[in-house]
């Protein structure tokens, strides 16, 4: 007797037959469930499109404002050799330093360069003077590269500039003083940055996959039937099954907070209340996305699935696992349609920086908007009867 | 075949109501004209019309896949006609869903109750989104009636499955409703249980409430003040069962004797009759043409074997006489 016929034998350890039946029925289950098949595609073509094109761990072109009180060749060709550096590019002129400090407070910019009065007089005397390059140090990843450059980019600019008489001042130390200010996290520790976004990230995940499950169980359960029997309501069956969910997110953010400050040492500068605000709209977007997801899945499978596919780009172009700046403008404006993009600078804002309710009010409207449309399409999508 | 009973073998298929012409409008809980219902290019419900007045318990049955649940969720505003019109409860069933949902307990065929809730809390669940008045003490009572009162906080996934059936009847009777809906709700249900839940369906009768129940048992079916019968989405009878009996034209005889299997086998390719079933120790052998049936049997009347009983056909004989009928027209 061969081997074959042995393990294919009824009533074998393993019959062939029987492995058959079960692979068989494997296949064609798989073959109906189109949105399980599509997401065998989709996903390694989200992915590979994501970390190949949109992501770069190195971004240049970062904006900054500059304020020049001192206008002279000296100011402009520091300003212009900066840009030529291709890190840094000026998208603001700011007319004082107090206006340019809320542009990095705001998120507009990421630096801001400080050419002070009587800068060029200073340099000509070889009294050193002083430039004050200010970073938006939150996410210490986004402005590494860019503040090493720095002080190899001013000598260069210094020793094209100082020519004829003013060549003697060149020297292996610069000529000026130099100085760099990581501005929210001095010591530019990336779990600073980290850890309050993990807050978003870990709100997108649960708030999602639980209410997307939420109508897909009572579907696949077969308790929709009876549900849709009752009198109750699309608006009040989805206002039930969101409200939990918020409780459970907030107590998500409880625990966060509290990791960050005791274990993490996460300085929290900016008010809880504000947070609190702002955690709301947060959350409600995602139940609504959720909730979107629920009325279109089949079974249980297909909304984690449907899950995952909306929290991978999430992940990736909101700015949490590399710097936002960094992607091409194309993944970005993807990026700025994510709710968890604005509410990454608005809890980084909030804790880091100390951001107050106007300065987090352009970052809070894009997530109540993005709420409304998903709120929407949910309601649209919510069948009251089992056609 | 009377044509009163069907006349599906009109040039339109459709089935006339003998009473829907005469009598009153005021008192109908349900009337609807011309329901239909396709999935893709299949009807599954054609052309359904019906009439069920106030007190009255009406039997719906007709064989699987007919169209009965369909039928069922039309009623109550679950699943949107095609085709057809008409009202429930004096409610609109395509504009008025809502209205219709507060009075109508529907009890679907599947269990579709919450099986991660306790017994009780499915109860108070139901209860409330009903707003049901004194919720605490209805739901006790329900308890206390269906005898679950010790396990009430046994989940209702652990039910076993005529348990499950008897929770989902209680459940929908909680608010009281004006009309129930009923599909198939004794399915798996022990003869005792049965029993008690037909009393309790009389008696809610009596006092004014309005069932239609669909089943496959003819013991039911016989309980039941009307019947209407549905095969392949058509409405093929609808009269009391003493009705559909007397118009089935049938004549039945009933044998008796020894080896009876090998009689229904020889009986099967005799001319005239219609229907040969086992009834346990006895045949029921029918057929529409009288005559022609006491012909085709009279050889075997003269066997000594077997002893014949002219006999009054059951509702089950009637009912698989339409269903072969209606297999007939509809190929
Ligand atoms: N969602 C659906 N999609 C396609 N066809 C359906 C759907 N629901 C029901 N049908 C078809 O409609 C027909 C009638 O089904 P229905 O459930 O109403 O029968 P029924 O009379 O209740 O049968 P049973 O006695 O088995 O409960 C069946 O042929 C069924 O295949
Ligand atoms: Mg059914």
């Amino acid at each position: 007797m061969s081997a074959s016929s042995i393990l294919s034998m009824p009533g074998g350890l393993f019959s062939w037959h029987r492995f058959v039946a079960v692979l068989l029925k494997e296949f064609v289950q798989m073959k109906r469930d189109r949105l399980t098949f599509g997401m065998i595609v989709g996903v390694p073509i989200i992915q590979l499109v994501l970390f190949g094109f949109a992501i770069n761990t190195d971004p240049k072109g970062l904006p900054a404002a500059v304020v020049i009180n001192d206008e002279s060749p000296f100011s402009r060709a520091l300003v212009r050799g900066l840009e030529n550096s291709q890190y840094f590019k000026f998208t603001h002129r700011a007319a004082s330093e107090a206006e340019a400090d809320r542009l990095l407070k705001l998120g507009e910019v990421q630096f801001v360069l400080v050419i002070p009065a009587d800068f060029s007089r200073q340099l000509q005397r070889g009294e050193r003077p002083s430039l004050l390059m200010a970073a938006d140090a939150t996410d210490p990843s986004a402005t590494g590269n860019a503040l090493a450059t720095v002080n190899q980019t001013i000598k260069q600019v210094m020793d094209r500039e100082l020519t004829g008489t003013l060549a003697t001042l060149k020297s292996v130390e610069l000529p000026i003083d130099l100085r760099i200010q990581r501005r929210y996290n001095p010591e530019g520790i990336t779990r600073y940055n980290i850890v309050p976004g993990l807050m978003g990230v870990i709100l997108t995940m649960t708030m999602i996959m639980m209410t997307s499950l939420a109508m897909t169980r009572e579907r696949e359960r077969g308790t929709m039937e009876n549900l849709l029997a009752t009198p109750v309501r699309p608006i009040e069956v989805m206002a039930g099954k969101i409200a939990p969910f918020i409780m459970v997110g907030y107590a998500q953010v409880t625990i966060i907070l509290i990791a960050a400050k005791l274990i993490f040492g996460v300085p929290i500068v900016g008010g809880l209340l504000l947070l609190s605000l702002a955690l709301i709209v947060f959350i409600a977007a995602n139940l609504s996305v959720g909730f979107t997801f629920s009325t279109i899945a089949k079974n249980q499978l297909q909304a984690m699935q449907m899950t995952f596919f909306f929290f991978l780009p999430s992940m990736l172009l909101s700015g949490f696992m590399f710097p936002f700046r960094g992607m091409p403008d194309w993944a970005q404006v993807l990026g700025e349609v994510l709710p968890l993009t604005h509410f990454l600078r608005i809890v980084r804002g909030i804790l880091l920086k100390g951001n107050g309710f106007a300065d987090i009010v352009p970052e809070l409207w894009p997530i109540g908007l993005f709420m409304l449309v998903a709120g929407t399409v949910a309601m649209r999508r919510y069948r009251q009867t089992l056609d | 075949m009377n044509a009163k009973i069907t006349t599906s073998n009109s040039a339109t298929g459709k089935a006339i109501q003998p009473f829907s012409a005469e009598k009153p409008l005021v008192d109908a809980v349900i009337d609807v004209k011309g329901l239909t219902k396709k999935y893709g290019d299949r009807t599954v419900v054609d052309d359904f019309s019906i009439r069920v007045e106030r007190g009255q318990i009406y039997g719906f049955l007709g064989p699987n896949g007919s169209g009965k649940t369909t039928t069922i969720r039309m009623l109550c505003g679950l699943l949107t006609p095609d085709a057809g019109e008409g009202q429930c409860l004096g409610f609109d069933i395509r504009k008025q869903a809502m209205q219709i949902k507060r009075q109508v307990g529907y009890m679907t065929q599947k269990f579709s109750l919450y099986e991660d809730l306790s017994i009780a809390e499915n109860l108070d669940f139901i209860a409330r989104v009903y707003a049901v008045a004194d919720r605490n003490k209805v739901v006790d009572e329900t308890l206390a009636r269906l005898g679950l009162s010790t396990r009430r906080t046994q989940l209702a996934g652990s039910l076993s499955g005529g348990w499950k059936q008897r929770l989902a009847l209680a459940a929908c009777l909680l608010h009281d409703p004006k009309l129930l809906l009923l599909d198939e709700p004794t399915a798996g249900v022990d003869p005792k249980a049965r029993r008690e839940f037909w009393d309790q369906i009389h008696d809610l009768a009596a006092d004014g409430l309005t069932v239609l129940v669909s089943t496959h048992y003819m013991d039911e079916a016989e309980r039941c003040h009307r019947l209407a019968y549905i095969a392949y989405g058509k409405l093929l009878a609808n009269a009391t069962a003493t009705e559909l009996i007397q118009q089935s034209g049938l004549t039945t005889w009933s044998a008796t004797g020894a080896s009876l299997h090998a009689l229904a086998k020889s009986l099967r390719s005799v001319p005239g009759v219609a229907m040969v079933v086992p009834f346990g120790a006895t045949l029921h052998v029918s057929g529409a043409n009288a005559a022609l049936l006491d012909l085709s049997l009279k050889p075997y009347f003269d066997q000594a074997d077997y002893r014949w009983i002219k006999i009054e056909p059951s509702l089950e004989d009637v009912f698989i006489g339409l269903m072969n009928s209606a297999t007939d027209n509809y190929q």
